[in-house]
């Protein structure tokens, strides 16, 4: 697993650079990516931009409606919606991406090594991703979620199960076209060891697509952070997430929508923006038919 | 030949269904907690939680619950839900109705709705219509269901007081699930569909169709919708179990009786054979999903039915 | 029968086809011969009225088709010349045929459109074209699907397909590119005879000189999207005027000796983005001077050809 991450960082390297600024090149992609990379910062110097802190409560003035000086209101215990949202960036993009990370690494080796050697193990490997492909990834990490009880660390695990089935599949698919390609076969016949035609021939070549899809799978691993925060099964009290934020919401939800509806907004903005942003790499990379192949 | 197929087709699901229940009833058997603690009233002695105990057959080897649960299955005894303490089969049948109900209308609103829009979007020349439908698309395929399902909630049975707010009582309340689940359903058969004919226009034998001289509106309907329904019909069928996830989080924020709503309670109460009866459920509408879909697959495509059997 | 002067092609800002000019009667069959890139298919395309299927138009010269000009045709009347007097044969039979239908309906639908006929007359006269085109039990082959048959056999139908409703002209896109050698001479006799049989008009189209010196009266020689030679095919194989057509002829080979040297055509073809300024073939002709880079030939009708040379008619 470790070359296999190394392999990712020289690959992304190599290809990062040019491909990323392209897909900054539209209007489109200037904009999604500027409130990405303005989001990470965001979540990153959390501290020093939030106006109140994400945890003081003020019961005297529960349920404020947006307005001065909280933007966009307080909730039930008078905490300041604005705070817990922008700290709130930081739990469900570290979870997301540290799941996300966890699954590509994963997904990568199992689909490597699948499509590599094929045979019994290929079909095993399969069989079993298959099954959990058909099955919902809301699903399968609640179910990952009941199993080892709820917390910030098991909703990593459970979202980086849920997808772990696409990593496969696509570096699998990847890993089998490129098996066919003449330059390959030309490096097999030389008598090259499997690792060595692995690690520098085809996972450098097979990298960029399941790169893009990890990056839309982090859109993706957002909104699942948040349903199983909904759900009373991410994050706990009092760390913020906008998935816990909308769970505890519902109950003023007549009372004080705001305090689910701004959180959400913020959730759908962003995942629009991690695909817009992923369409932007797609054409850029034109691996359009790759990551459909799979 | 389709028959043939559908019986190899069929075969195949054996294996697959034994690794299912092997594997629902593992990860039911890893679930931390105790269900004996639940059902324990306070001052009850060792003894007694024994007797529980052999009662529901935990003190057994796993292989042998496995054999015991599954052999009961087949007589359609899916053993006692021990918090609610009433057969797992009667909780199933009572909830099934209501999942079925709202997973048959969305499925069949998003499919219907889906096709028509992907089809518009992939066939129109209005620039305003392409850019408005891929901006549903995008939205459709990104929106957190749940929060979708608060907002409808908010507007639609709050605010302008259209729908009711939760239950299963009457039609009206079917509306709003329904949407909910539809709109992300309907935005990815959309896509599937536009993708899908923008591929098959680029085929070779269109330009041999056009040179027939036959018109776009007969190309399309006669042959571009034919081709373009393969990666929607196998779409549509890997995504009824998708379908019913969206159900599980449905049924959840409206309250609505059903599988999803029974799951959720089960495993918050850490009530096995329910938890295991519902997955089967789903699992269940799963495969049969992806065997519908193939099945429909090759009914649609000659190549797939040789090439199989 | 039909007659295409300075036909001119864009993609948007790109031009890939210029200057293309020929004339063919009933009975005739004239080969349209370059590399790929040379702009062959889109004559082709544009012939049929289909270039705005792949984004292209038509922005300059005219095609006249049997008295009626083409280029402004309405797209419906179009559709109406379209299988019933313009018949299309394309490249690659593997994937010309719907792969979800069955071959009769393929070819009925001619029929049934042009022709207004019913289901089963359509039926009758597709099996009737199918056993002139010498497939074996057509009743059945209506009932397959096409890929349970061979390249030439769909070949065949696709053929069939271009004849059901008797058009004037054929237009044959590299009819057998894509099949295997002993079917191409089977294709090419059978188009040959469907001409004298017929009375068509056939525009062959195809990359290989030998195919056009076997069967075509006339040739248009192409390069780099322009036609640089033109005339009945025993006058350019006996005094080819243009240096380009000159190489093509020498890459056939002439007899079964091993030790005949073949020759090729040095450099590359140019694509359309980087088309040479005056004539296109300069860097890759042993015969260019200073004029050749900068100014494009205009054709010259030496003897019985027309030639883009500013050589063209020179003793050498």
């Amino acid at each position: 697993m470790t070359s296999n991450i190394g392999t990712v960082a020289r690959a992304m390297t190599g290809f990062g650079n040019s491909a990323i600024g392209s897909a900054f090149g539209s209007w489109l992609g200037k904009i999604a990516g500027g409130f990405l990379v303005l989001l990470v910062l965001t979540a990153i110097f959390a501290p020093w931009i939030t106006p109140f802190d994400y945890a003081a409560q003020n019961l005297m003035n529960s349920n404020a409606a947006p307005g001065w000086p909280h933007l966009l209101g307080t909730d039930q215990f008078g905490r300041d919606v604005l705070s817990r949202v922008i700290y709130g960036a930081r739990t469900s993009l570290s979870v997301s991406a540290t799941a996300i990370a966890i699954s590509i690494s994963v997904g990568m080796t199992l689909g490597a090594a699948a499509g590599y050697f094929g045979g019994f193990f290929e079909r095993a490997v399969m069989t079993v991703v298959d099954l959990t492909w058909s099955f919902p990834d809301i699903l399968i990490a609640l179910i990952f979620v009941a199993t080892i009880g709820p917390g910030l660390t098991s909703t990593t695990f459970a979202i980086a199960i849920a997808y772990l089935a696409q990593f496969t599949r696509l570096t699998r698919a990847q890993i089998v076209r490129l098996k066919r390609e003449t330059f390959i076969e030309a490096t097999i016949n030389l008598g090259a060891k499997p690792r060595h035609i692995l690690q520098y021939h085809l996972l450098p070549n097979a990298i960029a697509p399941v790169i893009v899809v990890g990056m839309l799978a982090i859109g993706d691993g957002i909104v699942l952070e948040a349903t199983l925060g909904f759900f009373g099964l991410g994050a706990q009290p009092p760390t913020p997430s906008w998935g816990a934020m909308m769970s505890s919401g519902t109950a003023q939800l007549f009372l004080s929508p705001w305090v689910i509806i701004f959180p959400g907004v913020v959730v759908a903005v962003t995942v629009v923006a991690v695909n817009l942003f992923g369409d932007e790499l797609i054409r850029a990379l034109n691996i359009r038919d790759r990551i459909r192949g799979a | 030949m389709l028959l043939r197929y559908i019986f190899y087709r069929s075969l195949m699901l054996i294996p697959v269904s034994i690794s299912i229940s092997v594997v629902i009833f593992l990860i039911v058997h890893l679930l931390p907690g105790d269900p004996i603690d639940n059902l324990i009233r306070v001052g009850s002695s060792p003894d007694d939680r024994l007797a529980l105990i052999t009662k529901y057959g935990l003190d057994q080897p796993l292989f042998v619950q496995y054999y015991r649960w599954i052999s009961a299955m087949f007589q359609g005894d899916f053993g006692e839900a021990i918090v609610l303490r009433r057969p797992v089969a009667d909780l199933i049948s009572q909830n099934l109705p209501y999942s079925l109900t709202l997973g048959g209308l969305a499925f069949a609103f998003s499919s219907i709705v889906g096709i028509i829009l992907g089809t518009i979007s992939a066939t129109t020349r209005s620039a305003i219509v392409k850019q408005f439908m891929r901006g549903f698309i995008l939205l459709g395929s990104t929106v957190p269901g749940f929060w979708l399902a608060l907002l409808m909630i908010l507007f639609f049975a709050v605010q302008l007081q259209w729908f009711p707010v939760s239950g299963a009582k009457g039609w009206d309340s079917l509306v709003l699930p329904v949407l909910t689940i539809g709109f992300g359903g309907v935005a990815l058969v959309a896509r599937v569909t536009r993708v899908a004919l923008l591929d098959v226009r680029r085929e070779d034998f269109v330009t041999l169709l056009h040179a027939k001289g036959l018109s776009m509106r007969t190309i399309l309907v006669r042959h571009l919708m034919p081709h373009a329904m393969l990666p929607v019909v196998t779409i549509l069928a890997l995504r009824i179990g998708w379908i019913l996830g969206g159900a599980v989080t449905v049924e959840f924020v409206f309250g609505r009786p059903g599988l999803g709503l029974l799951l959720i309670r089960a495993l918050g109460q850490r009530d096995y054979p329910v938890v295991q009866g519902c997955l089967l459920m789903l699992a269940l509408a799963v495969m049969l999903g992806t065997l519908i879909g193939d099945v429909a697959q090759a009914a649609m495509d000659p190549r797939i039915r040789e090439e199989k059997t | 029968m039909l007659e295409v002067r300075d036909l001119e092609v864009a993609f948007g800002p790109v031009a890939p086809l210029s200057g293309v000019s020929f004339s063919l009667a009933k009975g005739e069959k004239l080969g349209i011969v370059g590399e790929s890139g040379s702009g062959k298919s889109l004559t082709a395309m544009s012939v049929m009225g289909l270039l705005p299927l792949s984004g292209g138009r038509i922005t300059g010269g005219s095609i006249v088709f049997d008295g009626q000009e083409l280029t402004t045709l309405a797209e419906s009347a179009y559709r109406k010349l379209r299988g019933r007097r313009l018949g299309l044969i394309t490249q690659n039979p593997m994937t010309s045929l719907d792969p979800l239908q069955k071959i009769g309906p393929q070819v009925d639908a001619v029929a049934v459109l042009h022709l207004s006929m019913n289901a089963s007359e359509a039926r009758t006269r597709t099996v009737e074209i199918l056993g002139t085109l010498r497939i074996p039990e057509p009743a059945l082959i209506c009932d397959r699907y096409p890929h349970q048959m061979s390249g030439g056999m769909k070949q065949r139908i696709v053929i069939a397909m271009a004849l059901a409703a008797d058009p004037d002209v054929l237009v044959a896109d590299e009819p057998t590119t894509a099949l295997d050698v002993t079917v191409q001479a089977q294709i090419i006799r059978l188009l040959d005879d469907l001409v004298k049989e017929r009375d068509l008009a056939l525009v062959l189209i195809t990359h290989d000189m030998s195919v056009v010196a076997q069967t075509c009266d006339k040739v248009v020689v192409m390069y780099a999207g322009r036609a640089i030679e033109y005339g009945p095919v025993e006058a350019i194989f006996d005094a080819p005027q243009h240096p380009y057509t000159q190489a093509l002829i020498n890459c056939i080979p002439k007899g079964l000796s091993t030790d005949e040297h073949l020759s090729g055509i040095s450099g590359t073809v140019p694509t359309v983005s980087n088309y040479p300024k005056g004539c296109a073939f300069h860097p890759r002709c042993d015969r260019a001077k200073n004029i050749c880079t900068s100014e494009r030939p205009a054709f010259i009708t030496y003897g019985n050809n027309a030639a883009a040379c500013h050589f063209a008619g020179d003793d050498r």
